[in-house]
């Protein structure tokens, strides 16, 4: 594929933690971390998904002001920042898996009719959920 | 602020379990007296009533794609009665628990695609004012009714 989306940023309090939940209590791989100045452009990516990017950036002046920072800061400490959604072939596994690694999970793994799903919380606030679909769905 | 999401989503796995401030405060680390204030602050809701709104939120998902006893989705999802529950379900949605379980069940819906959290956060009553507050002005809505919750 050469067309589509290659990069969704979320918003983080601080990269340096970001990027290690991302990395190492989640898995993924450190695609792109350059710093110019103040401002570091860092992007992860799933093991599984080379043509997708997840940037990892810090609301920061000049890009935003710092009011404006600040505001944004609040948001994501809220929980206010909209879903994220990772696929994952067996949830149960997945969540066993990180919260022996100190991921902070908001729900546990629950069956609703075939797929399974918890919840979890980056140390930023940004709400994951983890879902294993069902075995027909996944192999569409 | 932080913390205070800690309190959140504690009280969003387990909304059916008492919340009292004291409890919440033990899981977000913060001072009882200014935890119900910097709750309403960061959530725009005082905790007790984002409590109900889960609950209720919970009972509509039951509601709607189960089909169980009534008086099994209130102690599921946490009322201590039966009353209770009808009265602040219909002071919230406007209708009954029996009325909208009708409701909902007779239009076929393709809910699938949209995962279970968010589709249940979509149904999620969104209470501005108080329940109390919400009967008051139903029973006489030419009374104003007065901010009974200036921080």
């Amino acid at each position: 594929m050469s067309q589509g989306v290659g990069v969704v940023g979320l918003y983080v309090r601080d990269q340096d933690e970001a990027l290690q939940f991302y990395v190492d209590k989640l898995g993924f791989r450190v695609h792109t971390d350059v710093k110019n100045g103040e401002f570091r452009w860092l992007t992860v990516q799933h093991p599984e998904q080379p043509s997708f990017q997840l940037g990892l950036f810090k609301p920061q002046p000049p890009v935003i002001d710092a009011a404006t920072a600040q505001s944004v800061h609040e948001i994501v400490a809220k929980g206010a920042m909209p879903p994220l959604v990772l696929i994952v072939d067996d949830c149960r596994a997945a969540f066993d898996r990180m919260r022996s690694s100190g991921v902070e999970f908001t729900q546990d793994p629950i069956d609703r009719y075939g797929t399974i799903d918890a919840g979890f919380r980056d140390p930023s606030g940004n709400g994951w959920k983890m879902i294993q679909a069902r075995e027909e769905r996944r192999t569409k | 602020m932080r913390r205070l999401l800690r309190a959140k989503d504690r009280m969003d796995a387990a909304s059916h379990e008492k919340w009292p401030v004291s409890r919440l405060c033990r899981v977000s680390g913060v001072s009882q007296a200014h935890f119900a204030r910097s709750f309403k602050d960061a959530f725009g809701v005082p905790p007790h009533r984002y409590l109900l709104t889960r609950r209720i939120e919970k009972a509509t998902a039951l509601l709607r794609d189960t089909d169980r006893p009534i008086t099994d989705i209130v102690f599921e999802t946490g009322w201590s009665s039966m009353g209770t529950f009808g009265r602040t379900f219909r002071d919230v949605t406007g209708e009954s628990p029996t009325q909208f379980r009708a409701r909902i069940k007779a239009t076929p819906q393709k809910p699938e695609q949209v995962p279970a959290c968010h589709l249940a956060a979509a149904y999620r009553p969104d209470l501005t004012i108080a329940v109390s507050e919400k009967r008051r002005q139903e029973a006489d809505p030419k009374i104003t009714p007065e901010e009974t919750e200036v921080p």
